[in-house]
């Protein structure tokens, strides 16, 4: 049954960094006196508040309706009132302000009434999804796309693999790593809810092979449940960017996502480990998504480690709980160090899609000039998308988008490989992002000048055919006029030559 | 730890620029000392006197075009220039001629075109073709290995005759030089004269040239050395290499009286230094995976027809030079399939 891995091309080797937060079990951070939740903690259209300022609200209760179809719900994390509903700084790399709902937590913790499922297989996958998007369930490996999409196959599919994500291939990172060990029974039970709501024909968990505390606490939580008989566990090498989506499915399945294509279009759906804990919780204890595991790691914090974390707690409040040696303002990395990005500000909260909080890294990139590109080639023999990174470089500071799209700019996964190895030190994924926001906006405003276009050559062409049936009108007022005066005159004639007629 | 980069990835690699030049000069060491164990110190004074010449034209002209003179000095590319285009010409040449070479390189070649990472053809090869194009007798006026030579040059000579063109004594390099085994071989059949019979002569060794061979070894070690340091890939060599000695065993069989064996091919001037240490260029080769396998292809037939057939008794430069033309071709059409465009 040991079907051969597939492998994608390029990746790092990079040291794991891991052991620093895997020592001590998961901790749940204190309670903090203020929580502050972004309206948008996830992609697509942030959701509306259903709360007013001075409303008390319980744990679990909602506070935010999901707006539109890509949108979900957001819920309080702890009971208390609603201190304010306004723009607040939001951890994202533009350093922003966003609206957001900041409940004072009563220090009670009392939950709103839930309503569990009593057996997941007695509702259909459409109220599964509903309930999933109502508990406010978004990916958590780091993208936060809505999850009851993902879990909604469509009618022109039917998916072969549900493909449950365990890689965590980045260094330091160790939420899912943490998750596993202790909770993969959890696990398991959010996995059956999404493959009853997939009708997914198997379920492979790919999980690093630098994890053997969590594969064999998995396996064991996997023997305990024999009724689950196409689940099956498959231990991947660890190499970095395992963990991307589409790395993943080539590394299990062989198989490559079509480009501008999704995973489901051949079959496959991937959802990540704690986005099924979370999917468990909610279909059987009726809990919303108002936790995560956030780990807390570097070479600055001196007690890290994995936090089951609400959300709203501000940063420097979990930073505090850990203990770092961290000056008061002082960047961090929200994420992985090879994705995320740079944070100061001591505000702000901890969101959906907030895995990692990295302070001090080992073997830190500095600021440094580039030098120009020498067209060795490193980068393109990392590349896991086997592009030319080089060549993409090189029309992107060229502002020649054209040729950045021939080379499939958009096949770029943004995983740094190939910045990691430039021996020039270009940012060369900072170049790929400028480049793809440059045509977005382009495109955007094509679209924006054809439909102006289009506008007004509609109500050009009205306006000359409103001329043209105007005069068509008059013409045909004139003729008839025209016909009438003819026959008065001839009827006048011929009443004048009758008159003759009869004088003579 | 607070400096960090702005932007991801945080953590850092180890590859420089520096380092790989570094390791490409380290490469060239053993074929060089061999050199002068063959040709005598004069190769020496060359490679200093081209490394002078260098880097203060190097340092000039980025202070000409106000770019910032020390990480791009330190960068070792025109260390590297230097030293190629030093033991590419005769030991004896007349200082001049190591000046002129080596400024053109790095003024025109490389400066002209934008500095480091933008000249489209090779510097030291353009360098070196400059020189054999415009001064053809000094260029071919090579000095034989040391065992055979009849008068053996001391440092104090070699310096004399590089400096003031001739010894205290008053030997000029007329008198001291002698045919590369490459130029005995064309030489030699053009004047009908069976090439297995040309390599009985002394001149020649086990493969290659006397002396040449043993070079060429070392150069191949070298490279080998940088393949498995990662600092050039294997694709250039390997095709290089491989074209010239498949279509050398293809004329051996149906033509063997026009030129010398694989063997010979493989191990006389400039093949090793050019397949591993000229043709890998990443800045004027190809920078594809398969397009490199094509570079190299180019480089390797180039070498074998003008060795053959051309006017000039190696071809690796020229090849070099030719294929740097059609590398933007080379490029675009050689680009590897990116994930999910293929078919399933």
């Amino acid at each position: 049954m040991n079907q051969p891995l597939g492998d994608f091309p390029g990746g790092l080797k990079l040291r794991g960094h891991k052991k620093r937060s895997t020592q001590t079990p998961i901790r749940k951070t204190p309670l903090a006196r203020q929580l502050i939740l972004p309206l948008q903690q996830h992609i697509g259209a942030a959701a509306m508040p259903v709360v007013e300022v001075g409303d008390k609200v319980l744990k679990g209760q909602r506070i935010a309706r999901a707006d539109g179809h890509v949108s979900v719900c957001l819920h309080a994390p702890s009971s208390g009132t609603v201190v304010a509903i306004d723009e607040q700084p939001i951890p994202h790399p533009s350093g922003l302000s966003a609206p957001c709902i900041t409940i004072e937590t009563d220090g009670e913790d009392q939950w709103i009434e839930r309503h569990p499922v009593e057996n997941y297989r007695d509702i259909s996958p459409h109220e599964i999804r509903q309930i999933i998007r109502d508990a406010g369930i978004v990916g958590l490996g780091g993208a936060g796309f809505p999850s009851f999409i993902k879990l909604n196959p469509g009618v022109h599919h039917t998916v072969e693999t549900l493909l449950l994500n365990g890689a965590e291939c980045e260094p330091y990172i160790s939420c899912d790593d943490m998750l596993m060990r202790e909770r993969a029974d959890g696990i398991l039970d959010g996995v059956e809810i999404m493959q009853h709501a997939l009708r997914a024909r198997e379920v492979i968990l790919a999980i690093e092979d630098n994890k053997p505390l969590a594969i064999s606490s998995m396996k064991l939580a996997l023997a305990a449940r024999p009724h689950l008989s196409e689940t099956r566990i498959v231990v991947i090498p660890t190499r970095y960017p395992t963990g991307g989506e589409k790395q993943i499915i080539q590394v299990v399945t062989g198989k490559e996502v079509p480009s501008n294509g999704l995973p489901i279009d051949i079959g496959i759906v991937s959802h990540n480990m704690g986005t099924a804990y979370a999917v468990g919780r909610a279909i059987n204890h009726g809990e919303p998504l108002i936790s995560r595991i956030v780990t807390v790691t570097g070479t600055d914090v001196t007690h890290a480690g994995n936090f089951e974390t609400l959300f709203g707690t501000p940063i420097s409040e979990l930073l505090a709980f850990a203990e770092t040696r961290r000056e008061p303002d002082e960047p961090f990395i929200l994420g992985g160090p090879m994705m995320g990005f740079n944070l100061s500000g001591d505000n702000l909260p901890v969101t959906k899609t907030a895995n990692c909080i990295l302070v001090g890294v080992d073997d830190a990139a500095e600021k440094t000039e580039a030098l120009p590109c020498i067209r060795c080639g490193d980068c393109a023999s990392v590349c896991p998308a086997s592009l030319l990174p080089q060549q993409l470089y090189w029309h992107s500071r060229a502002k020649d988008f054209d040729q950045t799209r021939d080379y499939n700019l958009f096949d770029c996964i943004e995983c740094g490989c190939c910045d990691y190895v430039c021996p020039s030190k270009i940012p060369l994924v900072s170049y790929f992002r400028f480049a793809k926001t440059e045509i977005m906006n382009q495109e955007r405003e094509r679209k924006k000048s054809d439909l102006a276009r289009e506008r007004f050559e509609t109500r050009q062409a009205r306006m000359e055919r409103e001329q043209r049936e105007k005069e068509e009108r008059q013409r045909q007022r004139k003729a008839a006029l025209a016909a009438s005066k003819a026959k008065k005159e001839k009827e006048a004639a011929a009443d004048t030559t009758a008159a003759d007629d009869k004088e003579n | 730890m607070a400096l960090f980069r702005i932007s991801p990835p945080f953590l850092a690699g180890t590859n420089r620029v520096t380092l790989q030049m570094l390791q490409v000069l380290l490469a060239m060491v053993p074929a060089v000392i061999a050199m002068v164990y063959f040709f005598g110190p004069a190769v020496l004074i060359n490679i200093v006197l081209a490394l002078v010449v260098a880097l203060g034209a190097e340092a000039l002209l980025l202070k000409i075009r106000h770019r910032p003179i020390k990480p791009f000095l330190s960068d070792g590319s025109a260390a590297v220039t230097a030293v190629l285009l030093a033991v590419a010409i005769p030991p004896l040449s007349p200082w001049w001629l190591t000046v002129t070479g080596v400024l053109f390189a790095i003024v025109f070649a490389k400066h002209l075109y934008g500095g480091l990472g933008y000249n489209p053809f090779n510097p030291a090869m353009v360098g070196y073709v400059l020189l054999l194009l415009s001064f053809p007798l000094e260029m071919t006026t090579w000095l034989p290995v040391l065992s055979l030579a009849d008068n053996p040059l001391g440092f104090v000579d070699a310096f004399h005759l590089i400096f003031y063109g001739e010894t205290a004594a008053g030997l000029t390099p007329d008198a001291v030089s002698g045919a590369t085994p490459l130029d005995a071989m064309k030489t030699q059949i053009g004047q009908q004269i069976q090439p297995a019979l040309i390599t009985n002569q002394n001149l020649f060794g086990f493969v290659g040239g006397l002396g040449w061979e043993w070079i060429n070894i070392w150069f191949m070690l070298g490279g080998l050395y940088l393949l498995y340091k990662r600092v050039i890939s294997w694709q250039v060599p390997v095709a290089m290499i491989g074209t010239l000695f498949v279509l050398s065993l293809v004329t051996q069989w149906f033509a063997p009286d026009i030129t010398g064996s694989p063997l010979f091919h493989l191990f006389s001037g400039g093949t090793m230094i050019g397949a591993f240490f000229i043709a890998t260029d990443p800045v004027s080769g190809s920078t594809t995976p398969n397009g490199r396998l094509v570079f190299g292809a180019g480089v390797g037939a180039l070498t074998f027809i003008i060795r053959v057939w051309g006017g000039y008794p190696d071809g690796v430069a020229f090849g070099v030079l030719l294929m740097n033309m059609l590398v933007p071709l080379i490029d675009y059409y050689t680009q590897p399939k990116v994930y999910g465009t293929g078919k399933q």
